[in-house]
Protein backbone atom coordinates (compact mmCIF):
# COMPACT_ATOMS: atom_id res chain seq x y z
CA UNK A 1 0.00 0.00 0.00
CA UNK A 2 3.13 2.17 0.76
CA UNK A 3 4.28 1.74 -2.71
CA UNK A 4 0.92 2.58 -4.35
CA UNK A 5 0.85 5.87 -1.87
CA UNK A 6 4.17 7.38 -2.76
CA UNK A 7 3.62 6.70 -6.55
CA UNK A 8 0.28 8.95 -6.26
CA UNK A 9 2.34 11.36 -4.08
CA UNK A 10 4.91 11.61 -6.71
CA UNK A 11 2.85 11.83 -9.69
CA UNK A 12 0.65 14.42 -8.11
CA UNK A 13 3.95 16.75 -6.96
CA UNK A 14 5.46 16.34 -10.83
CA UNK A 15 4.67 18.56 -13.45
CA UNK A 16 1.57 18.14 -14.88
CA UNK A 17 0.41 17.03 -11.54
CA UNK A 18 -2.54 18.41 -9.53
CA UNK A 19 -1.31 19.07 -6.50
CA UNK A 20 -0.06 22.73 -7.40
CA UNK A 21 -3.35 23.35 -9.14
CA UNK A 22 -5.47 22.76 -6.45
CA UNK A 23 -2.94 25.06 -4.20
CA UNK A 24 -2.93 27.83 -7.03
CA UNK A 25 -6.74 27.60 -7.24
CA UNK A 26 -7.49 28.20 -3.79
CA UNK A 27 -4.92 31.01 -3.82
CA UNK A 28 -6.20 32.47 -7.05
CA UNK A 29 -9.95 32.50 -5.79
CA UNK A 30 -9.42 33.55 -1.94
CA UNK A 31 -6.97 36.78 -3.50
CA UNK A 32 -10.32 37.57 -6.01
CA UNK A 33 -12.93 37.82 -3.43
CA UNK A 34 -11.57 40.23 -1.16
CA UNK A 35 -11.08 42.58 -4.19
CA UNK A 36 -14.37 42.50 -5.48
CA UNK A 37 -16.09 42.98 -1.90
CA UNK A 38 -14.19 45.82 -1.21
CA UNK A 39 -11.84 47.49 1.44
CA UNK A 40 -14.91 46.32 4.15
CA UNK A 41 -12.33 44.32 6.92
CA UNK A 42 -15.65 43.71 9.21
CA UNK A 43 -18.06 41.71 5.96
CA UNK A 44 -14.50 40.46 4.86
CA UNK A 45 -13.62 38.95 8.23
CA UNK A 46 -17.49 37.33 8.56
CA UNK A 47 -17.45 36.16 5.31
CA UNK A 48 -13.87 34.61 5.54
CA UNK A 49 -14.58 31.31 6.63
CA UNK A 50 -17.53 30.54 3.71
CA UNK A 51 -15.48 31.66 1.25
CA UNK A 52 -12.26 29.61 2.28
CA UNK A 53 -13.95 26.72 3.13
CA UNK A 54 -15.77 26.62 -0.25
CA UNK A 55 -12.70 27.85 -2.16
CA UNK A 56 -11.01 24.83 -0.60
CA UNK A 57 -13.32 22.41 -1.32
CA UNK A 58 -13.52 23.31 -5.12
CA UNK A 59 -10.02 23.38 -5.23
CA UNK A 60 -9.87 19.38 -3.89
CA UNK A 61 -12.56 18.79 -6.34
CA UNK A 62 -9.94 20.33 -9.12
CA UNK A 63 -7.76 16.94 -8.54
CA UNK A 64 -10.75 14.43 -7.70
CA UNK A 65 -11.80 13.59 -11.28
CA UNK A 66 -8.25 12.17 -12.08
CA UNK A 67 -8.27 9.79 -8.72
CA UNK A 68 -9.37 6.69 -10.79
CA UNK A 69 -9.53 7.67 -14.14
CA UNK A 70 -6.18 8.06 -15.25
CA UNK A 71 -5.57 4.79 -14.10
CA UNK A 72 -8.44 3.55 -15.76
CA UNK A 73 -7.77 4.93 -19.15
CA UNK A 74 -4.09 3.83 -19.20
CA UNK A 75 -4.48 0.43 -17.55
CA UNK A 76 -3.03 0.79 -14.25
CA UNK A 77 -6.37 0.11 -12.71
CA UNK A 78 -6.53 -3.31 -14.24
CA UNK A 79 -3.22 -4.31 -13.03
CA UNK A 80 -3.71 -2.38 -9.43
CA UNK A 81 -7.52 -4.71 -8.98
CA UNK A 82 -5.34 -7.75 -10.08
CA UNK A 83 -2.16 -7.01 -7.08
CA UNK A 84 -2.00 -8.70 -4.00
CA UNK A 85 -4.00 -4.79 -2.77
CA UNK A 86 -7.48 -5.01 -2.27
CA UNK A 87 -9.64 -2.38 -4.06
CA UNK A 88 -10.38 -1.06 -0.84
CA UNK A 89 -7.07 -0.88 0.14
CA UNK A 90 -5.89 0.76 -2.99
CA UNK A 91 -8.78 3.16 -2.25
CA UNK A 92 -7.05 3.69 1.13
CA UNK A 93 -3.87 4.48 -0.45
CA UNK A 94 -5.77 6.87 -3.18
CA UNK A 95 -7.62 9.09 -0.52
CA UNK A 96 -4.59 9.65 1.90
CA UNK A 97 -2.50 10.48 -1.16
CA UNK A 98 -5.00 12.78 -2.52
CA UNK A 99 -5.45 14.71 1.16
CA UNK A 100 -1.60 14.59 1.49
CA UNK A 101 -1.02 16.62 -1.99
CA UNK A 102 -4.62 18.96 -1.52
CA UNK A 103 -5.88 19.18 1.48
CA UNK A 104 -2.85 19.17 3.72
CA UNK A 105 -1.10 22.25 1.65
CA UNK A 106 -4.47 24.06 1.75
CA UNK A 107 -4.74 23.70 4.93
CA UNK A 108 -1.00 25.28 5.61
CA UNK A 109 -1.73 27.76 2.83
CA UNK A 110 -5.03 29.22 4.83
CA UNK A 111 -3.66 31.25 7.57
CA UNK A 112 -1.84 33.38 4.68
CA UNK A 113 -5.02 33.67 3.08
CA UNK A 114 -6.71 34.38 6.11
CA UNK A 115 -4.81 37.63 6.16
CA UNK A 116 -6.46 38.88 3.25
CA UNK A 117 -9.81 38.68 4.74
CA UNK A 118 -8.60 40.44 8.01
CA UNK A 119 -9.66 37.10 9.66
CA UNK A 120 -8.87 36.98 13.43
CA UNK A 121 -9.76 33.04 14.53
CA UNK A 122 -6.69 31.83 12.21
CA UNK A 123 -6.14 28.63 14.55
CA UNK A 124 -9.75 28.06 14.50
CA UNK A 125 -9.90 28.17 10.45
CA UNK A 126 -6.58 26.04 10.70
CA UNK A 127 -8.34 23.07 12.83
CA UNK A 128 -11.29 23.03 11.02
CA UNK A 129 -9.42 22.70 8.00
CA UNK A 130 -7.27 20.01 9.20
CA UNK A 131 -10.21 18.31 10.29
CA UNK A 132 -12.18 18.71 7.86
CA UNK A 133 -10.75 18.07 4.07
CA UNK A 134 -9.85 14.41 4.64
CA UNK A 135 -13.79 14.18 4.49
CA UNK A 136 -13.64 15.64 0.99
CA UNK A 137 -11.06 13.40 0.00
CA UNK A 138 -12.72 10.68 0.99
CA UNK A 139 -16.49 11.51 -0.40
CA UNK A 140 -14.99 12.96 -3.24
CA UNK A 141 -13.27 9.38 -4.15
CA UNK A 142 -16.73 7.85 -3.68
CA UNK A 143 -17.86 10.29 -6.84
CA UNK A 144 -14.30 9.64 -8.38
CA UNK A 145 -15.14 5.99 -8.24
CA UNK A 146 -18.61 5.93 -10.02
CA UNK A 147 -17.34 8.41 -12.67
CA UNK A 148 -13.95 6.67 -13.88
CA UNK A 149 -15.40 5.19 -16.97
CA UNK A 150 -17.00 8.48 -17.91
CA UNK A 151 -15.94 10.91 -20.90
CA UNK A 152 -16.04 14.36 -19.09
CA UNK A 153 -17.06 12.95 -15.49
CA UNK A 154 -15.03 15.46 -13.89
CA UNK A 155 -18.51 17.64 -14.68
CA UNK A 156 -20.50 15.53 -13.41
CA UNK A 157 -18.47 14.58 -9.96
CA UNK A 158 -18.96 18.01 -8.22
CA UNK A 159 -22.88 16.87 -8.72
CA UNK A 160 -22.45 13.96 -7.14
CA UNK A 161 -20.04 14.93 -4.41
CA UNK A 162 -21.20 19.05 -3.31
CA UNK A 163 -24.01 18.16 -1.94
CA UNK A 164 -22.31 15.41 0.18
CA UNK A 165 -19.95 17.48 1.15
CA UNK A 166 -22.34 19.88 2.78
CA UNK A 167 -21.92 19.40 6.16
CA UNK A 168 -18.56 19.79 5.57
CA UNK A 169 -18.84 23.10 4.80
CA UNK A 170 -21.80 23.96 7.72
CA UNK A 171 -19.74 23.14 10.16
CA UNK A 172 -16.39 23.87 8.77
CA UNK A 173 -17.30 27.68 8.72
CA UNK A 174 -19.78 27.36 11.76
CA UNK A 175 -16.74 26.39 13.69
CA UNK A 176 -14.85 29.23 12.46
CA UNK A 177 -17.45 31.84 12.94
CA UNK A 178 -18.17 30.63 16.40
CA UNK A 179 -14.49 31.06 17.27
CA UNK A 180 -14.84 34.51 15.91
CA UNK A 181 -17.53 35.46 18.22
CA UNK A 182 -16.00 33.68 21.11
CA UNK A 183 -19.16 30.85 21.48
CA UNK A 184 -18.65 27.46 22.85
CA UNK A 185 -17.66 25.24 19.47
CA UNK A 186 -20.17 22.34 18.92
CA UNK A 187 -19.41 22.35 15.10
CA UNK A 188 -15.64 21.16 15.14
CA UNK A 189 -16.65 17.88 17.14
CA UNK A 190 -19.41 17.40 14.63
CA UNK A 191 -16.78 18.09 11.98
CA UNK A 192 -14.75 15.61 13.52
CA UNK A 193 -17.51 12.75 13.54
CA UNK A 194 -18.34 13.80 10.18
CA UNK A 195 -14.96 13.56 8.83
CA UNK A 196 -13.99 10.20 10.56
CA UNK A 197 -17.11 8.44 9.38
CA UNK A 198 -16.25 9.40 5.67
CA UNK A 199 -12.79 8.33 5.95
CA UNK A 200 -13.70 5.00 7.37
CA UNK A 201 -16.76 4.25 5.61
CA UNK A 202 -15.73 5.53 1.99
CA UNK A 203 -13.06 3.29 1.15
CA UNK A 204 -15.60 0.30 0.97
CA UNK A 205 -18.27 2.64 -1.08
CA UNK A 206 -15.23 3.61 -3.17
CA UNK A 207 -14.28 0.02 -3.70
CA UNK A 208 -17.34 -1.38 -4.55
CA UNK A 209 -18.13 1.79 -7.51
CA UNK A 210 -14.31 0.66 -8.91
CA UNK A 211 -15.86 -2.55 -8.70
CA UNK A 212 -18.31 -1.59 -10.65
CA UNK A 213 -16.78 0.48 -13.00
CA UNK A 214 -14.21 -2.57 -14.32
CA UNK A 215 -16.46 -5.34 -14.50
CA UNK A 216 -18.46 -3.70 -17.05
CA UNK B 1 -4.69 -26.39 -14.36
CA UNK B 2 -6.88 -23.43 -15.67
CA UNK B 3 -10.22 -24.89 -16.56
CA UNK B 4 -12.77 -22.95 -18.68
CA UNK B 5 -16.72 -24.67 -18.26
CA UNK B 6 -19.58 -23.69 -20.29
CA UNK B 7 -18.60 -19.86 -20.64
CA UNK B 8 -20.66 -18.04 -22.64
CA UNK B 9 -19.92 -14.13 -22.87
CA UNK B 10 -21.96 -11.23 -23.23
CA UNK B 11 -20.90 -7.97 -24.67
CA UNK B 12 -23.58 -4.45 -24.49
CA UNK B 13 -26.46 -7.28 -24.63
CA UNK B 14 -24.53 -9.64 -27.92
CA UNK B 15 -23.17 -12.63 -27.45
CA UNK B 16 -19.93 -13.02 -27.87
CA UNK B 17 -19.14 -16.83 -27.63
CA UNK B 18 -21.61 -19.46 -25.85
CA UNK B 19 -21.16 -22.54 -24.06
CA UNK B 20 -17.09 -22.56 -24.33
CA UNK B 21 -15.61 -24.75 -22.58
CA UNK B 22 -11.56 -25.57 -22.47
CA UNK B 23 -8.89 -26.51 -20.29
CA UNK B 24 -4.74 -25.78 -20.09
CA UNK B 25 -2.81 -27.43 -18.50
CA UNK B 26 0.69 -26.36 -16.32
CA UNK B 27 3.52 -25.65 -18.67
CA UNK B 28 1.40 -25.25 -21.54
CA UNK B 29 0.74 -21.71 -23.65
CA UNK B 30 -2.66 -21.38 -25.56
CA UNK B 31 -3.17 -19.28 -28.33
CA UNK B 32 -6.49 -17.07 -28.59
CA UNK B 33 -7.23 -16.82 -32.33
CA UNK B 34 -10.19 -14.88 -34.43
CA UNK B 35 -10.84 -11.85 -36.24
CA UNK B 36 -11.68 -8.43 -34.92
CA UNK B 37 -14.52 -8.32 -32.13
CA UNK B 38 -14.65 -12.26 -31.68
CA UNK B 39 -14.15 -11.39 -27.91
CA UNK B 40 -10.81 -12.44 -27.19
CA UNK B 41 -10.29 -9.38 -25.22
CA UNK B 42 -13.47 -10.33 -22.73
CA UNK B 43 -12.32 -13.91 -22.73
CA UNK B 44 -9.04 -12.42 -21.29
CA UNK B 45 -10.75 -10.39 -18.94
CA UNK B 46 -13.41 -13.05 -17.75
CA UNK B 47 -10.37 -15.43 -17.09
CA UNK B 48 -8.81 -13.08 -15.20
CA UNK B 49 -11.69 -12.06 -13.26
CA UNK B 50 -12.27 -8.38 -14.09
CA UNK B 51 -15.47 -9.25 -16.45
CA UNK B 52 -18.02 -11.56 -14.94
CA UNK B 53 -19.11 -14.02 -17.53
CA UNK B 54 -22.99 -14.48 -18.71
CA UNK B 55 -22.60 -18.11 -17.31
CA UNK B 56 -20.41 -21.10 -16.76
CA UNK B 57 -17.29 -21.23 -14.50
CA UNK B 58 -14.05 -20.53 -14.70
CA UNK B 59 -11.16 -22.34 -12.33
CA UNK B 60 -7.36 -22.00 -12.21
CA UNK B 61 -6.41 -25.15 -9.80
CA UNK B 62 -9.06 -24.94 -6.93
CA UNK B 63 -10.29 -21.20 -7.11
CA UNK B 64 -13.37 -20.35 -8.83
CA UNK B 65 -13.77 -17.12 -6.99
CA UNK B 66 -13.08 -13.98 -9.66
CA UNK B 67 -11.18 -11.87 -7.21
CA UNK B 68 -9.72 -14.63 -5.66
CA UNK B 69 -8.58 -16.01 -9.38
CA UNK B 70 -6.89 -12.83 -9.88
CA UNK B 71 -4.34 -13.34 -7.21
CA UNK B 72 -2.78 -15.28 -9.34
CA UNK B 73 -2.83 -13.65 -12.57
CA UNK B 74 0.66 -11.96 -14.82
CA UNK B 75 -1.80 -9.43 -16.84
CA UNK B 76 -0.16 -7.53 -20.40
CA UNK B 77 -3.80 -5.65 -21.05
CA UNK B 78 -4.37 -3.46 -24.36
CA UNK B 79 -2.52 -0.24 -22.74
CA UNK B 80 0.73 -0.47 -21.03
CA UNK B 81 -0.07 1.21 -18.32
CA UNK B 82 2.79 3.57 -18.01
CA UNK B 83 2.86 7.01 -16.45
CA UNK B 84 4.53 9.63 -18.50
CA UNK B 85 5.94 11.36 -15.73
CA UNK B 86 7.65 8.36 -14.22
CA UNK B 87 10.86 6.70 -15.60
CA UNK B 88 10.94 2.80 -16.70
CA UNK B 89 13.14 2.54 -13.89
CA UNK B 90 10.39 3.38 -11.30
CA UNK B 91 7.36 2.10 -12.80
CA UNK B 92 8.90 -1.35 -12.25
CA UNK B 93 10.09 -0.48 -9.02
CA UNK B 94 6.45 0.26 -8.30
CA UNK B 95 4.92 -2.72 -9.30
CA UNK B 96 8.00 -4.84 -7.65
CA UNK B 97 7.00 -3.15 -4.68
CA UNK B 98 3.17 -3.65 -4.88
CA UNK B 99 4.35 -7.42 -5.70
CA UNK B 100 6.22 -7.68 -2.32
CA UNK B 101 9.54 -6.94 -3.82
CA UNK B 102 11.99 -8.09 -6.16
CA UNK B 103 15.07 -7.11 -8.18
CA UNK B 104 14.04 -5.11 -11.02
CA UNK B 105 17.42 -5.21 -13.05
CA UNK B 106 17.48 -8.96 -14.28
CA UNK B 107 13.72 -8.31 -15.99
CA UNK B 108 14.99 -5.03 -17.04
CA UNK B 109 18.03 -6.51 -18.77
CA UNK B 110 15.75 -9.62 -19.77
CA UNK B 111 13.14 -6.92 -21.81
CA UNK B 112 16.19 -4.98 -23.07
CA UNK B 113 15.62 -1.96 -21.08
CA UNK B 114 18.87 -1.30 -19.54
CA UNK B 115 19.19 1.72 -21.69
CA UNK B 116 16.37 3.63 -20.91
CA UNK B 117 15.84 3.30 -17.13
CA UNK B 118 16.07 6.94 -16.41
CA UNK B 119 13.64 7.41 -19.33
CA UNK B 120 10.27 8.87 -18.60
CA UNK B 121 7.21 7.24 -20.06
CA UNK B 122 6.36 10.08 -22.89
CA UNK B 123 9.81 9.21 -24.19
CA UNK B 124 8.71 6.15 -25.19
CA UNK B 125 7.85 4.38 -28.17
CA UNK B 126 5.05 1.84 -28.44
CA UNK B 127 7.46 -1.39 -28.85
CA UNK B 128 9.71 0.50 -26.01
CA UNK B 129 6.32 0.50 -23.63
CA UNK B 130 5.45 -3.35 -24.74
CA UNK B 131 8.81 -4.00 -23.42
CA UNK B 132 8.26 -2.70 -20.43
CA UNK B 133 4.80 -4.62 -19.79
CA UNK B 134 6.72 -7.84 -20.76
CA UNK B 135 9.17 -6.72 -18.18
CA UNK B 136 6.23 -6.24 -15.44
CA UNK B 137 4.90 -9.38 -16.20
CA UNK B 138 7.70 -11.40 -15.97
CA UNK B 139 8.51 -9.29 -12.35
CA UNK B 140 4.77 -10.39 -11.39
CA UNK B 141 6.03 -13.72 -11.22
CA UNK B 142 2.27 -14.90 -11.03
CA UNK B 143 1.78 -18.17 -12.61
CA UNK B 144 -1.11 -17.57 -15.04
CA UNK B 145 -0.32 -14.93 -17.54
CA UNK B 146 -2.83 -13.66 -20.21
CA UNK B 147 -1.25 -10.94 -22.61
CA UNK B 148 -3.62 -9.39 -25.24
CA UNK B 149 -2.08 -8.79 -28.38
CA UNK B 150 1.88 -8.79 -26.73
CA UNK B 151 3.59 -8.74 -30.41
CA UNK B 152 1.54 -5.64 -31.71
CA UNK B 153 4.14 -2.67 -31.75
CA UNK B 154 7.48 -4.85 -31.28
CA UNK B 155 10.13 -5.34 -33.98
CA UNK B 156 11.89 -8.93 -34.65
CA UNK B 157 13.75 -8.83 -31.75
CA UNK B 158 10.72 -7.98 -29.56
CA UNK B 159 8.63 -10.49 -31.17
CA UNK B 160 11.69 -13.40 -30.30
CA UNK B 161 11.92 -11.59 -26.83
CA UNK B 162 7.89 -11.99 -26.00
CA UNK B 163 7.96 -15.62 -27.46
CA UNK B 164 10.96 -16.56 -25.29
CA UNK B 165 9.71 -15.39 -22.33
CA UNK B 166 6.58 -17.06 -22.58
CA UNK B 167 8.49 -20.32 -23.40
CA UNK B 168 10.62 -19.73 -20.22
CA UNK B 169 7.49 -19.19 -18.17
CA UNK B 170 6.43 -22.52 -19.70
CA UNK B 171 8.91 -24.27 -19.06
CA UNK B 172 8.91 -23.30 -14.85
CA UNK B 173 5.51 -24.90 -15.20
CA UNK B 174 3.50 -21.45 -15.59
CA UNK B 175 0.88 -21.23 -18.36
CA UNK B 176 0.30 -18.74 -20.57
CA UNK B 177 -3.16 -17.62 -22.47
CA UNK B 178 -2.51 -15.21 -25.59
CA UNK B 179 -4.80 -13.46 -27.67
CA UNK B 180 -2.72 -12.54 -30.54
CA UNK B 181 -3.08 -12.25 -34.88
CA UNK B 182 -0.05 -13.12 -35.46
CA UNK B 183 1.83 -16.59 -34.93
CA UNK B 184 3.91 -16.45 -31.33
CA UNK B 185 6.85 -18.14 -32.82
CA UNK B 186 6.07 -21.52 -30.48
CA UNK B 187 4.83 -24.87 -29.90
CA UNK B 188 0.95 -24.09 -28.53
CA UNK B 189 -2.06 -24.78 -28.37
CA UNK B 190 -4.70 -23.19 -30.64
CA UNK B 191 -8.34 -22.27 -29.77
CA UNK B 192 -10.09 -20.01 -32.52
CA UNK B 193 -13.18 -18.10 -31.40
Amino acid sequence: MRALLWRDIRLAARAGGSAMLALAFFAAVATLVPLGVGADLHLLARIAPGILWVAAVLAALLALDRLFQADFEDGSLDLLALSPLSLETVAVAKIAAHWLTTGLPLTLLSPLLAVLFGLKAIPALFVSLLVGTPAVSAIGAIGAGLTLSIRRGGLILPLIVLPLLAPAVIFGAGAVLAALDGLSNGALPLLGAFSFAACVLSPFATAAAVRLNLGS
Amino acid sequence: MLAVEDVTGLRGGRVLFRNLSFRVGAGSALSLEGANGTGKTSLLRMLAGLLAPASGAIRFGQVSEAEERGKFVGWLGHHDALKAQMTVAETLAFFARLHGGGETGPAMEAAGLSRLAGLPGQYLSAGQKKRVALARLKLSGRPLWLMDEPLASLDGAGKALAAALVRDHCAGGGIAVIATHEPLGLECERLAL
